[in-house]
């Protein structure tokens, strides 16, 4: 009975808008300490950027905006009605998700073999604002790759819906919100971009 | 929709395939989840005030008796845990905006049903976290319910436990914040302008962005204040080069705004409540409705009062004064409002009224003690002193809880379609205002005097004062049994509520009590605005 039929897209878009200003703000909270941090350790967020694998994180940066456009091009398809080119648009937009997060387990595996970590015995002998630097990274880098497991997730769910036919060229909002959380983790990771790996 | 030849069911009758408690607990009717809340939190609420009577039986005498120094730590932590996060901040948005956002606009339902019977698991999740935080691991939480780095990071009890149970209520609070806006933006009834919304509504509406752009950043201090203590990123830790200077800055830089996210709704019911008794539209509709969102702004700005004494640079501080002492100005506007609305009005006096003056009265102490702490100078004297904890709790208690009291009391008869009885509501009015001020304004006088807080013990200069403000604890209580006692006896034995027991003329007065299922038998058509009372038209 309280079960309304009642759809709503434009609400449902407005939610997710909403929804998204929340993250901003979670990440917001730790561009605030990045900034303070950096601007009491400058030399020091230098030598820490330094350590990370500029040429990697840009790569992963590509695969990331690319995996963006293609979200775009499954919703385009979805109106369209074009199912299958829907279904190969999303299924490349996963393969790529997968992908930064494989390359991201090297860069976290290469750092864990030099002991840059918290609490690593190693990291403990370099000056505080590297120990904090390197805090940051795991910290910002580690949410961030939450999200892209969420991201993830979330598209695989989509691509399920557009194979069983839940969602539609007529009803499609699901993956547009989805798409929007997929841009969002993309936006957060070109300003983790300059951050940390050109610091240096 | 089918339409409606007969009348709908109310929606306290179980009519789909569940009954009893799992109709409840599977129900995403926007009343019934307001219902939830209101039980959920009026126990936590009781939880919350045993811890306190039993702090202030410590204070009866100087020395340490009853209980040990640690345990009086874990009593202070979990009575501010269990009282912020379960009952002050999610309390009057999550209860009676529930319940009447969706009624006051004329709509059915809130935007997202679904998503709001989740925050109300996510709010029991987190709570069931917090509770388990203070049996399990390591013991109670022991730092304060602000959790200060970096004894927060250091400290032995289950502070990781407790802090993700604020997390997840956290959560619970933003996705609420979502839904209301929504609900506000697209689901007003066909000529429902945004100046002819009730007042309420435009609390709510401002509470939400409060929770949308603040919460957040509690949420990611939170965080850190976890994985500091598991992993060490050093963050919050000077030995690691982090700085505990920034954690006090992100916890109010939530915790702040979250002041007025537990404050707002509680004018907006006591605004909902005086044209009613007062027959007669609100002074100013605009300056209120303005008001709360300058609040909301301005509000969020404010934090660093907090901090005046942790070494900030002056210039900081004198900026944070300022814009502290600004906040008070809309506040103001709201206080001369309602009181030229009671003005020339033809004043029906009520118990919900009489909690509304109440909370007029207590909230101006509240206030004005709230600006002497603005001020650079008399803050560094009274710093975590008694003064501070009595102001807040004139702030918290006798503003929110007893904004509470009278929006539970005006729309008790709408929620259950029962009537409670006036004289004992009036009875019990007399033990808690008199304690409620015996025992806040002793700790105000204790501040002066110089009582630290958060000490199990004192010295025998605050001894008198201290015994007072026990007595008024047991008055208070005496009243707040009395108060629920009543409330309860009534949801069972008493008198049928008419449908329009106050004579007001929101939505909520045109429907059935209780409401039913559907709130409205068609949706109405509103031509104009909300307080338009008959014989005021002269």
């Amino acid at each position: 009975m309280s079960e309304h039929v009642h759809r709503d897209d434009f609400g449902a878009r407005l939610g997710m808008w909403l929804f998204l200003v929340t993250e901003i703000v979670l990440f917001g909270g730790l561009f605030i300490g990045y900034s303070y941090m950096r601007y009491k350790y400058p030399a020091e967020f230098h030598h820490g950027g330094a350590e990370l694998n500029a040429t990697l994180g840009v790569i992963n940066t590509l695969v990331l905006l690319t995996s963006s456009l293609t979200v775009v091009l499954a919703i385009v398809a979805i109106q369209r009605a074009e199912k299958k080119r829907a279904m190969a648009f999303l299924g490349t937009t996963l393969a790529l998700g997968l992908t930064f997060l494989v390359i991201k387990s090297f860069e976290w595996a290469a750092k864990f073999h030099h002991g840059l970590y918290p609490n690593a015995p190693h990291l403990g002998t370099l000056p505080p604002g590297e120990q904090v630097f390197f805090g940051l990274y795991f910290t910002m880098t580690g949410l961030h790759g939450l999200h892209v497991i969420v991201g993830l997730s979330l598209l695989s769910v989509m691509l399920w819906w557009v194979a069983t036919d839940r969602i539609r060229a007529d009803r499609y909002i699901h993956l547009e919100n989805s798409g929007l959380y997929w841009h969002l983790v993309d936006v957060i990771w070109i300003f983790l971009l300059p951050l940390f790996y050109l610091a240096a | 929709m089918t339409t409606h030849a007969t009348a709908q069911p109310s929606y306290l009758v179980d009519t789909g395939s569940r009954k009893g408690l799992m109709a409840w607990l599977t129900s995403t009717d926007h009343k019934r989840v307001g219902v939830l809340y209101l039980y959920s939190m009026i126990s936590f609420f009781f939880v919350g005030v045993g811890i306190g009577f039993l702090m202030r039986l410590v204070q009866l005498t100087p020395f340490q008796h009853l209980i040990t120094a640690r345990t009086y730590n874990a009593l202070f932590t979990v009575h501010g845990v269990i009282m912020i996060f379960l009952f002050v901040i999610p309390g009057l948005p999550a209860v009676f905006g529930n319940f009447f956002l969706p009624i006051l606009i004329g709509a059915k339902d809130v935007a997202f049903p679904r998503l709001n019977l989740a925050s109300w698991y996510f709010f029991m999740i987190g709570a069931i976290l917090a509770v388990l935080s203070l049996f399990t691991g390591g013991g109670a939480p022991d730092t304060g319910w602000s959790f200060y780095a970096p004894f927060s990071l250091k400290t032995g009890t289950n502070v990781s436990l407790a802090v993700f149970g604020a997390f997840i209520l956290g959560f619970s609070s933003m996705l609420t914040g979502i839904n209301f806006i929504t609900t506000i933006h697209r689901l007003r009834a066909p000529g429902m302008k945004w100046f002819r919304m009730p007042l309420m509504c435009w609390a709510l509406y401002s509470t939400s962005w409060i929770q949308l752009l603040a919460t957040p950043i509690l949420a990611i201090t939170l965080v850190l204040v976890i994985l500091e203590r598991f992993f060490g990123i050093g963050i919050f830790d000077p030995a690691k080069g982090g700085d505990p200077l920034l954690y006090q800055h992100l916890f109010w830089i939530y915790s702040h705004p979250a002041v007025y996210i537990m404050i707002l709704p509680a004018m907006g019911a006591i605004t909902e409540i005086i044209p009613t008794f007062a027959k007669r539209t609100i002074f100013g509709y605009k300056a209120i409705a303005f008001s709360s969102m300058a609040i909301a702004g301005v509000g969020s700005l404010v934090w660093a009062h907090h901090m005046f004494t942790s070494g900030m640079s002056s210039l900081a501080t004198l900026l944070f004064s300022l814009l502290t002492m600004i906040v008070a100005v809309p506040s103001a506007i709201k206080v001369f409002n309602w009181v030229s609305t009671l003005y020339k009005g033809s004043i029906d006096f009520q118990p919900p009224l009489l909690f509304a003056l109440t909370f007029i009265f207590l909230f101006a102490i509240g206030g004005l003690t709230g600006v002497m702490q603005g001020a650079l100078a008399i803050n560094v004297h009274i710093h975590d002193t008694y003064f501070i904890v009595g102001h807040f709790h004139y702030v918290m208690f006798g503003g929110t809880g007893f904004a509470f009291f009278a929006a539970l009391l005006y729309w008790f008869p709408k929620m259950s379609g029962k009537m409670y009885s006036k004289k004992a509501i009036y009875a019990s009015w007399f033990p808690m205002f008199i304690g409620f001020n015996m025992l806040y304004f002793g700790m105000l006088i204790l501040g002066m005097m110089g009582m630290p807080r958060r000490y199990y013990v004192h010295l025998p200069q605050y001894h008198t004062m201290h015994v007072v403000a026990t007595v008024g604890s047991w008055f208070l209580v005496l009243g707040l049994l009395a108060f629920f006692g009543t409330l309860i006896y009534a949801l069972f034995k008493g008198s049928k509520a008419e449908d329009n027991p106050w004579g007001g003329v929101t939505l909520e007065w045109t429907i059935p009590s209780p409401p039913p299922q559907e709130n409205f038998e068609a949706i109405p058509t509103i031509t104009h605005g909300p307080y338009h009372f008959e014989q005021e038209s002269k």
